[in-house]
């Protein structure tokens, strides 16, 4: 109770400081408000002045226009733009190019952006058929090209949809709204969604530094044959946070979802949901080097039934470099990610594990190289453990395409059978080139 | 130990009231670039906090959204764009994931400093990629114009004034005061050029038609074949052909570019040189405000035509 009293004379001067010192701003200051009022005064004239010009220009361009004599209507030319001067050179086109939908052009101002993906795919070599969680990659395909369709919703809200369009089907990759705006420093996210467990499940495929995902991935976090893009993905609603400490980013992330996710969740009742936490740190160590460190738990209900659950424990660990004079020529990423897999099955627990580490390192303007290290135990059965090696080398013709060559060895555990395979990849973005992902 | 409490909590409310006041006077600007931060600064004198995200030595349209950003972002009571998309790669998801109310587009306190400048390069019918990697919305290097830079200050004056009403005056007193300065320097930049109108230069990128047209020297050509694209050896031929029938010395080159072909360059043309401009403040090390940044630069113009135009 006592210190109750103490409190009532400390909030009340608080309150006070708050209060008097705009009061004592408002007090009237003569001069400034002649200043301002001098200044007002210039800015009107500058105005009127301006438009006594443009009024001038506009009487002068219409009395050209009527003085002008009538031709007969031109037939309407094909709208073109002209290349800018300078531009031309190095086999691109020169003069004019044809322009499409400009008569429509004020229409479409409130649809979204859109962009489109394409991912074209080449392998050869012994692929040695696979298993049960990677399937063979075709000769040529065009594998799950990305359309992207993003805009802002209202003052509270912003969606994104993310299409996957196999050569046979389309599915959403995700679609989801984001609200921005909310008080007490949340940011909510609803719809279907990649989830936020460890740091490459939320990536696209388009963005990840290799033509494929790691095996740790397709063995532990839900892979199937039928499912090139795997991952953790699913209908829920995600919320996150920030923690304040100081320079330090941490960022709280709790989802829920469905509980159905390839291979790993399967909800068979309405309450078989699953659910996730994040917490993930990230600090500047000078301008051009930086961590960023991550812990994930999800839990979910697995294909034997209600009463069977699969845990994920994950953590991951990147490190980045980009000198800031030079950052459109040299960069370096070292990324390693660790998973635990406990899936509960009759009669006891089937343990799992499963890691990769890669470096990436781009040493020229448009070249980047890299090498990437994995081994899972499968999640279903851990006493089979694939093992892999690749290395990558990335061409970037422009910041629109990407071509990519991985070299991909792979041991499978099952009948210790070795796959060496070349993978070709060629990507190409029409439309809208939305931010890459940090 | 009851009296030790009361005292804690005591202090406690006491510095947070002590911390609300002294955010109520200052307000935090966050600016996409260090010219706008610089604006910021001259116009908000010390009833602002300014922070700038991208270097000035550091190519603006890829700066990486680093994590640290946000929470830069998070407690900025005004963010002040570039615009004109030159921050379309990085900004939005920053902004997005700000969890600030206040800086999202449309709110009061985002900034779009490009809406009444003056935009060169504004591209007109269809634009395609096939012309490289165009701005639709004109070239965002606008700032490196100082008319350009009065009306930016002008904007963030009328927003600064809007946001904390109780500073306008002092907000207006610091913008005439700017003006004042810019407009006494300018003077200063045009006398210093004025010899050089119509010389003739190279640049790597399109970065700089606003900085050439208000200090008449002309651009006839880039290293970039096309915005974005690295330099080709076809283009690199043609260019050097061109240079030397147009009696063309000098290659104007941002700090974030690759000496290299710019240099091969002027090795093929007698008297050739490559000229590493500020294209932003902090792209060089002089460079810390708006007005140096012009000062670094008409120096640096002026002393090398100098020899050239006999001026």
């Amino acid at each position: 109770m006592r210190r109750v009293y103490v409190l009532w004379p400390v909030l009340a001067a608080g309150l006070l400081v708050g209060a008097v010192r705009p009061s004592a701003a408002q007090t009237v200051d003569v001069e400034g408000l002649r200043r301002e009022i001098e200044q007002l005064r210039k800015e009107l004239e500058t105005v009127q002045q301006q438009y006594g010009e443009r009024l001038a220009a506009l009487e002068a361009r219409l009395g050209a226009a009527q003085g002008a004599p009538a031709a007969a209507p031109a037939p309407q030319a094909p709208q073109t733009a002209e290349v800018p001067p300078g531009a031309p050179g190095g086999g691109a086109p020169a003069g004019q190019l044809p322009a499409y939908g400009v008569a429509t052009a004020g229409s479409k101002i409130f649809n979204p952006d859109i962009g489109i993906i394409g991912n074209f795919l080449g392998s050869s070599g012994r692929d040695r058929g696979g298993s049960g969680t990677v399937a063979p990659t075709p000769f040529m395909t065009l594998q799950e090209s990305e359309a992207s369709f993003q805009a802002i919703v209202d003052p509270y809200a912003r969606a994104d949809f993310f299409l996957a369009i196999g050569e046979e089907g389309i599915e959403v990759e995700e679609g989801f709204a984001t609200f921005p705006a909310l008080p007490g420093g949340l940011l909510v996210k609803a719809g279907k969604m990649r989830a936020n467990f460890g740091r490459l499940n939320a990536f696209h495929n388009h963005t990840l530094p290799w033509i494929d995902r790691p095996l740790v991935m397709y063995n532990l976090l839900g892979g199937s044959v039928e499912d090139p893009d795997t991952g953790i993905k699913d209908a829920g609603v995600s919320v996150s946070r920030l923690i304040p400490a100081g320079s330090v980013f941490l960022e709280a992330t709790g989802e829920l979802y469905r509980g159905d996710s390839g291979t790993l969740f399967k909800s068979s009742r309405r309450r078989d949901v699953a659910a996730l936490g994040r917490v993930r740190g990230y600090v500047d160590l000078t301008d051009q080097t930086n961590v960023e460190a991550g812990a994930s738990y999800t839990r979910g209900h697995n294909d034997l039934g209600s009463d069977f659950v699969t845990e994920l424990y994950g953590a991951d660990l990147t490190l980045r470099w980009r000198p800031l004079g030079r950052a459109i020529y040299r960069s370096l990423a070292a990324r390693t990610e660790l998973v635990w897999s406990r899936r509960e099955e009759v009669s006891a627990f089937e343990r799992a594990f499963g890691l990769y580490g890669s470096l990436d390192y781009q040493f020229a303007r448009r070249w980047f190289a890299g090498g990437r290290y994995d081994q899972a135990e499968r999640g279903a059965n851990a006493s089979i453990r694939d093992r892999g090696f690749s290395t990558v080398v990335t061409y970037w013709p422009s910041e629109f395409s990407q071509l990519r060559s991985q070299y991909r060895r792979t041991r499978y555990g099952d009948g210790d059978r070795v796959a060496n395979e070349l993978l070709f990849q060629l990507l190409f973005t029409i439309g809208t080139h939305g931010a890459h992902p940090f | 130990m009851r009296m030790t409490r009361s005292i804690i909590t005591a202090a406690a409310v006491a510095l947070l009231a002590a911390g609300e006041t002294q955010a109520q006077n200052r307000l935090n600007v966050v600016a996409s670039t260090e010219d706008l931060a610089s604006i910021a600064r001259e116009v908000g004198g010390d009833r602002v906090n300014v922070t700038a995200l991208a270097r000035g030595y550091q190519d603006p349209h890829f700066v990486e959204p680093k994590p640290s950003f946000i929470l830069t972002v998070n407690r900025a009571d005004l963010y002040v764009a570039v615009g004109r998309e030159l921050e379309i790669g990085w900004l939005p998801p920053l902004i997005t994931s700000s969890r600030n109310a206040r800086v999202q587009p449309g709110a009061a306190g985002y900034l779009d400093a490009s809406l009444n400048v003056r935009i060169l390069e504004i591209p007109t019918g269809q634009i395609t990629r096939a012309m490289g990697d165009v701005h639709p919305l004109g070239n965002p290097h606008y700032w490196l114009e100082p008319g350009n830079g009065r009306l930016i200050a002008q904007a963030i004056r009328n927003k600064l004034g809007e946001l904390s009403p109780a500073n306008r005056s002092y907000f207006g007193q610091r913008y005439d005061d700017f003006n004042a300065r810019l407009a006494a320097a300018e003077k200063r930049w045009d006398a210093a050029m004025a010899p050089h109108t119509g010389a003739k230069v190279v640049t790597y990128h399109r970065s700089w038609p606003n900085f050439m047209e208000r200090f008449r020297l002309e651009v006839i050509g880039y290293v970039e074949p096309k915005p974005g694209i690295p330099p080709s050896p076809s283009h690199t031929l043609e260019l050097i052909e061109e240079m030397k029938r147009q009696g063309v010395k000098f290659i104007v080159v941002e700090p974030y570019f690759s000496l290299r072909t710019p240099q091969a360059i002027a090795s093929q043309i007698a008297g050739g040189r490559v000229l590493v401009l500020a294209p932003s403040v902090g792209g060089a090390k002089e460079v810390t405000d708006y007005i140096q940044l012009f000062d670094y630069n008409v120096n640096l113009l002026a002393g090398a035509l100098k020899p050239v135009t006999g001026k």
